[in-house]
């Protein structure tokens, strides 16, 4: 009796542990408001949600008396809760339609939704310093990476790898918990296409820069910001014929480069002076050192206003 | 009397708390088992395909057209880092227990033996960054291998990390055995050599057992050190110089992305469920094998 007692009161113990080991995600962080709080509601792009995370933490440290709640859902989901008016900025990795700017234009009593741009995101295709090759397509890139692509040889590229004796393509690719390993599968690989088993699954962007500095072999993707005087940039045109263009900051404002794209902003109509402050620091230098700090390409310094309607 | 009344009511509390220590152990490992089986169950019983699961090598769980989940190109990562490992880490080790328990003498036995739990003291984390730091450079120049987060590198990596189960398990196998054994064979005039070979490991063949079963249970069950130095790439390899994911990194690098309770999710839990089962009926024969010695 005593001890039957004991066994279940230890199991139910040790089962609170187990529980508490289990469901150790992340607890939900609703913040408490005060009345004299403000808070901007925030959504939209999945691919910047840990961009506007940080910056919305960094901002708390700046201003306590301001909250930002942030969530993804996509850039879509993001623009459609600007046009029902439930939010006051949204992240998005694309431009806006016309016609969805159209719908939030009347749903704001006829002011149309601000665009910034607030910074950049740009992947390099890195290659061993050495390797002779100097440029690559986009189909290129997706017949060596997607399932079923029957580039694998350093050969097939046309230019000789001189520094790799197996001429064996050695590809680098981020582990799937990656936003940039979506973006590139999106992007290059195809939408609906899978990467071919096989490559080198690494955990961070410079990782794999690191990796591609000591082998020879190699070829992967990161974040251009992550360039090495080990490793060196591709330039990229989108198939073959078209023009190459480098990886550098001008191409990726021009919107030359092909994988990379503008992050943007939008607001509810005119926005509101915290709203408006909230992305003027966003724009300012410690609101873009999140940007570069979160793994995406910053503003160029000098023209880092990014109103631009 | 006092005295008395008081030992009468301490006892049973101390007798409960010891009681309680010796039982946790259990408790903890049901209710880890539970865990893990409560997450995967639902899908191992309800739309896992077994045949697919255990013959292919497609391992796609977060597939946009066409979700896929053929485990056979990790259990083959595994168990080929586990067997280069163990290959390296078995004759080393077992030389280096047979060294310290034999021939040394007992000051380098002692500095000896503080040098090897040391080297248990290094942390995976630093382990896989050798292999991905030193070894990898290394591996190319001298093997000239396409890359070298391989094979060879992880199971070299699990080797030092298994060796110093194996020695200190091992060593106290050999002097688990009685001098009279050492004696007797002198005395008949055997070498030192066949003291060894003839006496000593087979008296102490299962503890010797035991240890490199063990040794195959760290192996078997390390994550961060392999899945820095094996490159993390799915294929069943075909020589030591290929890259090669294993079931515990895969769980390690994805369980973070895998919303609760999908099939992503419960399909990592499932590995879990196979690794596992596999640690366990490892550790189960070496513990056999330990009670094999003792009953001898």
């Amino acid at each position: 009796m005593f001890h039957k007692m004991q066994i279940s009161k230890y199991m139910a113990l040790g089962a609170l542990v187990v529980l508490a080991l289990g469901c150790s995600k992340k607890a939900d962080e609703g913040s408490a408001q005060s009345g004299a709080k403000v808070t901007i509601q925030n959504a939209g792009s999945d691919t910047m949600v840990n961009l506007a995370q940080a910056w919305s933490e960094e901002y708390a440290k700046a201003e306590p008396n301001v909250s930002v709640e942030v969530s993804g859902g996509g850039s879509g989901t993001g623009i459609a809760a600007l046009i029902n008016g439930t939010v006051d900025v949204v992240n998005s990795s694309r431009e806006i339609s016309a016609e969805e700017k159209e719908k939030a234009t009347q749903s704001a009593g006829g002011q149309a939704p601000q665009e910034y741009i607030v910074g950049y995101d740009a992947l390099a295709v890195y290659v061993h310093k050495d390797n002779p090759i100097n440029e690559i397509t986009i189909e290129q890139l997706a017949e060596i990476y997607g399932e079923g692509g029957n580039l694998d040889k350093w050969s097939q590229l046309g230019t000789r790898n001189t520094i790799c004796s197996s001429d064996e393509i050695i590809r680098v690719s981020r582990q799937s918990n990656s936003g940039t390993y979506i973006y590139f599968r999106e992007h290059v690989v195809g939408k609906t296409r899978d990467f071919k088993l096989g490559s080198t699954d690494l955990h961070g962007s410079k990782d794999v820069v690191e990796l591609i500095g000591k082998t020879p072999c190699a070829i992967g993707y990161s974040g251009m910001g992550y360039a090495t005087p080990e490793v060196k940039k591709l330039s990229v045109a989108a198939k073959a014929g078209d023009t190459f263009y480098d990886a550098n900051v001008e191409n990726t404002l021009s919107k030359s480069y092909p994988i990379a794209r503008p992050l943007y902003l939008y607001t509810h109509g005119v926005p509101s002076e915290a709203t408006k402050k909230y992305i003027d620091w966003i724009l300012s230098d410690a609101g873009q050192e999140v940007v570069e700090q979160t793994g995406y390409v910053p503003l160029p310094k000098p023209a880092a206003n990014g109103a631009s309607n | 009397m006092n005295w008395r009344r008081l030992e009468s009511t301490t006892e049973p509390i101390i007798e409960l708390i010891i009681w309680l220590c010796g039982i946790s152990a259990i408790i903890f490992v049901f209710g880890i088992f539970f865990f893990v089986f409560k997450e995967g169950a639902g899908f191992l019983f309800g739309g896992l395909d077994l045949k697919e699961f255990f013959t292919s090598t497609e391992w796609y769980p977060n597939s946009a057209s066409n979700k896929r989940y053929g485990v056979l190109g990790l259990i083959a990562g595994t168990a080929s880092v586990t067997a280069l490992s163990m290959m390296i880490a078995v004759p080393f080790g077992l030389g280096a227990a047979i060294f310290i328990s034999e021939f040394c003498s007992n000051r380098v036995k002692e500095s000896l033996k503080i040098t090897i739990e040391l080297l248990a003291a290094i942390p995976s984390v630093v382990w896989g960054f050798i292999g991905l730091t030193v070894m990898n450079p290394l591996i190319i120049n001298m093997f000239d291998a396409p890359i070298g987060l391989n094979v060879l590198n992880g199971g070299i990596i699990l080797a030092l990390m298994s060796v110093p189960i194996i020695v200190s398990i091992g060593e106290d196998a050999l002097k688990a055995v009685p001098d009279s054994f050492r004696e007797a064979a002198i005395a008949l005039g055997a070498t030192r050599w066949q003291v060894i070979y003839r006496v000593l490991l087979p008296a102490a063949r299962n503890g010797l057992l035991a240890a490199v079963l063990l040794g195959i249970g760290r192996a078997v069950g390390e994550t961060m050190a392999v899945l820095m130095a094996t490159g993390h790439s799915i294929r069943i390899p075909t020589s030591i110089l290929d890259s090669v994911r294993t079931l515990t990194a895969t769980i390690a690098a994805e369980l973070g992305e895998a919303p609760e309770r999908s099939e992503h999710y419960q399909v990592l839990f499932v590995i879990g469920i196979l690794l596992f089962i596999i640690t366990f009926v490892v550790n189960l024969i070496a513990d056999l094998a330990v009670k094999g010695i003792r009953e001898k």
